[in-house]
């Protein structure tokens, strides 16, 4: 059962960022590796959100396999963050290679906080 | 993954957005399958290293750690390899790289785990696995490519 949810997640989660990545980078003109940045702070709020839940006792061990492990583990990504930083840095781009770490990491942990917040809110 | 910017370059400026928007989403159910199947596999991989070597409350998250570096190594020789020596299915590089290595690794478990951290009163270890993380990620994807340029490089003078 418990391999099933992760599988169900990330067969969810994976296409979502595939999608996501196509659909930000067609409307951006630009080196800045927006796709990924937004699925990571996206994933990074919904877990954020699920972890508080599950520490105020709402959310079950099914539901974090399927929306944590599965779904947003699947749609976030450290290996395409680092190619495409890796990428901008020998295509000359090192500024935008550094605000791409610094962004993603300051977004990311900023919503992970954001949600555990929030959740704590609504459920505690 | 992302797709080559240069693509709309060579177009004229009548035949780009707005009227061409939905050619993004065409076509893509092949390589939408494929990723999803990929990603399936990389979660799986994932959720199996952890049942393997589970992280302890408030301990360094040594099992997410090593997925990601490893994750990060595994598409720096997979980019090179696919992008400079195989002409490879045009899906192999949806499956594996955006699928599969991008389901096993994961940057939401790694933020979550460092406000954990710092939640239970930990937060010198998550600043340490926060800073170790991204060092060794970059490393990790840097010294692949390197690599596997260099015994091209020494391949194709022999």
């Amino acid at each position: 059962m418990n391999w099933v949810l992760v599988i169900v997640g990330g067969m969810v989660g994976a296409p979502l960022r595939y999608l996501t990545d196509r659909a930000v980078q067609s409307r951006h003109d630009t080196v800045f590796p927006w796709g990924t940045f937004t699925v990571n702070v996206v994933g990074c709020l919904i877990l954020g959100t699920l972890t508080g839940a599950a520490v105020a006792g709402a959310a079950s061990s099914h539901l974090q396999l399927l929306l944590g492990t599965g779904l947003c583990g699947a749609l976030t990504t450290y290996s395409t963050f680092s190619f495409e930083t890796l990428r901008l840095t020998e295509d000359g781009a090192r500024l935008y290679a550094a605000a791409n770490v610094i962004a993603s990491v300051v977004a990311g942990l900023g919503a992970a906080f954001a949600g555990v917040s929030v959740a704590e809110a609504l459920w505690a | 993954m992302t797709t080559p910017h240069s693509d709309t370059v060579d177009e004229p400026a009548e035949l780009r957005a707005p009227a061409r928007r939905p050619s993004v989403w065409r076509g893509q159910g092949p390589a939408v399958v494929a990723v999803s199947v990929g990603g399936a596999i990389g979660a799986s991989a994932r959720y199996g290293a952890s049942l393997l070597w589970p992280t302890h409350t408030g301990g360094f998250p040594w099992t997410t750690f090593w997925v990601n570096v490893v994750g990060c190594f595994v598409i720096g020789v997979f980019m090179v390899v696919i992008t400079e020596v195989w002409a490879a299915h045009r899906l192999v590089r949806p499956f594996f790289g955006t699928g599969v290595l991008g389901g096993f690794t994961t940057f939401s478990t790694y933020a979550v785990d460092i406000q954990r951290l710092v939640d239970t009163g930990h937060p010198r270890t998550g600043l340490a696995y926060l800073a170790a993380t991204l060092v060794a990620a970059l490393a990790a994807v840097w010294l692949a490519v390197t690599a596997v340029r260099r015994v091209l490089a020494w391949r194709r003078r022999r």
